[in-house]
């Protein structure tokens, strides 16, 4: 056993002084990701009946989702909402971010809090917020409301992330290319944008997954035709144990991993350049 | 004299670009405030006043006096806040020796670790919940495994109750204790721990001394975090509670969806609202906003 006699700090402590620190961290470790996973051998079982390991294997659960013109509306609606929020949020925010970047910082620091309230509030208030509203102004059960609602969350993750970036590039570049004659316009599309175009990428990533994950405020505001592929899931998730929803929900964590790493890729990128 | 002139007519000119180049930059923000202005201050501004009045127009404390004295209530605050201590004290105990041992990792090993900690992050809320969903049934996988190994003799109820609401919250927040409390881990300069070794300290005290006291930024912001959007939770306890384990957020939910009743949500609203204004005011004093956010 002298591989317990390994040191494994600089503080001198042995592999087998801290051997119960590992286990436990293994354990927490486990548990942590075993969730995320367990539901794709699941999704792919031929049964009625959740089990594991399946007893045989199918994929009736994903041809019966594929053939259900219920949730493939459904599908469709948080696509389309996805990618309508990317194209609201994203400039939206890289607008406010350039500007607040280059305005004076006292009334940037009040600003800031304000633009940040979507996401310290608790959501729940956010959709009964914006449920009054929609009532009132005749939204409620539109694409454009849950957009709208969904640009609000996902604006400031774009803000967050494009003021950090410009926070990290020097603005004198555009003052050159102004002093050269272009006007600010040109000196951002042609000097900031190229430079901090990955960040901006990286934030419509995220801006398109806050959408297509969020359930709560789509619960309130999204119904009938327009109902959320979330908002279906959580209302069955609610009733019944459906089997169908192993197989959405590998289909989520596939496609978030995927977004999740190209957005990581993006942001990499940025960082060697 | 003409150059003094001149000179005079350049600095105005240039004051004038300035101010109107700063009014162009306050501009790009009006797109974003006007969305926050119309989704959020007007919609908590409304929600503030419904909360004093009475169905006939009139103004009353009837809601808040009913928060305070009915027992259906009472009991909904005190769920709330045992779900949001327990998580949080939980998160603590297996956050805190896991961060600690990932931030003891060569860095290759802590990023893949990680990863770990980040893939549970980012998968949708509603994929994670519905997996505890699974695991915890009546004949789920920890149940059977448990009775296959021996040690349950019958299948114990984690659903639809107080436990199993706490397995699902306490690992959807988990990350967010881990990830401030690792940034600040990371940044304790290993140099003071070998001082005290070489100065006679074992190793406990080494770390009860020295490495503790300096990650308890980390460890305060990430609980205050962790607490508050416990507050305002909604998805997992609704569906791992099973209609047994009512919070604040459900309350305001049914209030409005099943009764209508809007003055009684927008009372538990605006109490929900001003304890998480007063917990992230507190949370920022060790924190930076920015790395609080949130998606409950």
């Amino acid at each position: 056993m002298g591989f317990l006699n390994r040191i494994v700090s600089e503080t001198q402590i042995r592999l087998g002084q801290r051997l119960w620190l590992y286990i436990i961290a293994v354990v927490i470790l486990i548990f942590l990701v075993a969730p995320s996973f367990i539901v794709v051998p699941m999704s792919f079982s031929g049964s009625q009946y959740l089990e594991f390991p399946p007893a045989n294997w199918s994929i009736r659960w994903y041809s019966h989702y594929f053939n259900s013109p219920v949730w493939m509306a459904a599908t469709w609606t948080s696509i389309k909402v996805a990618v309508l929020t990317i194209l609201v949020a994203t400039p939206i925010g890289t607008m406010a971010a350039y500007g607040m970047l280059n305005s004076s910082a006292k009334l940037t620091r009040l600003l800031f809090v304000v633009m940040i309230s979507p996401i310290m509030i608790p959501l729940i208030l956010v959709a009964i917020g914006v449920f009054y509203f929609y009532v009132k102004v005749k939204m409620v059960n539109s694409i454009l409301g849950l957009v709208l609602a969904h640009s609000l969350i996902a604006m400031p993750l774009v803000l967050i992330i494009v003021m950090s970036a410009l926070n990290n590039y020097d603005m004198n570049q555009e003052k050159v290319a102004r002093s050269l004659g272009a006007t600010r316009l040109q000196a951002f599309f042609q000097i900031t944008l190229p430079q901090i175009r990955f960040s901006i990428v990286s934030s419509a990533l995220i801006a398109f997954l806050t959408s297509f994950d969020e359930v709560i405020i789509a619960l309130f505001i999204s119904g009938g035709p327009n109902s959320t592929i979330t908002r279906s899931m959580f209302l069955s998730l609610r009733d019944q144990i459906d089997p169908t929803i192993a197989s959405i929900s590998t289909i989520l964590i596939v496609i978030s991993s995927g977004l999740l790493i190209a957005a990581q890729t993006f942001g990499k990128r940025k960082d060697s350049d | 004299m003409t150059a003094i002139v001149v000179n005079e007519i350049n600095i105005k000119s240039l004051r004038q670009q300035e101010t109107k180049e700063r009014l162009v930059m306050i501009g790009l923000t009006i797109p974003y405030l006007l969305i926050v202005i119309l989704l959020i201050i007007v919609p908590i501004g409304w929600l503030f006043g419904t909360s004093f009045v009475d169905q006939d127009g009139s103004f009353t404390f009837k809601h808040y006096v009913r928060l305070v004295e009915s027992k259906a209530y009472y009991r909904i605050f005190i769920t709330t806040f045992e779900i949001s201590i327990f998580t949080t004290l939980i998160c603590i105990l297996i956050g805190y020796p896991l961060t600690y041992f990932i931030s003891q990792l060569p860095r290759r090993f802590a990023n893949l670790c990680m990863i770990a900690v980040l893939i549970p992050f980012w998968t949708s809320l509603l994929v994670r919940t519905y997996a505890w969903l699974v695991l915890l049934q009546r004949k789920g996988l920890l149940n059977n495994f448990g009775i296959e190994l021996g040690l349950l003799s019958e299948p114990l109820p984690l659903m639809h109750n107080m436990t199993g609401t706490l397995i699902g919250m306490v690992h959807i927040m988990l990350p967010f204790l881990i990830l401030p409390l690792y940034a600040n881990m990371r940044a304790i300069d290993t140099d003071y721990l070998k001082a005290a070794s070489s100065m006679g300290a074992n190793q406990l005290r080494a770390f009860w001394t020295i490495f503790f006291p300096l990650s308890v930024p980390g460890l305060l912001a990430g609980s205050l975090i962790v607490f508050v959007i416990c507050l305002g939770f909604y998805v997992t306890p609704a569906v791992l509670g099973g209609g047994k384990v009512i919070m604040v957020s459900m309350k305001i939910q049914s209030n409005i969806e099943l009764f209508f009743s809007w003055g009684a949500a927008s009372a538990l609203g605006v109490v929900l609202l001003v304890m998480t204004i007063a917990i992230l005011y507190i949370a920022s004093k060790f924190v930076s906003l920015d790395q609080m956010s949130s998606r409950g």
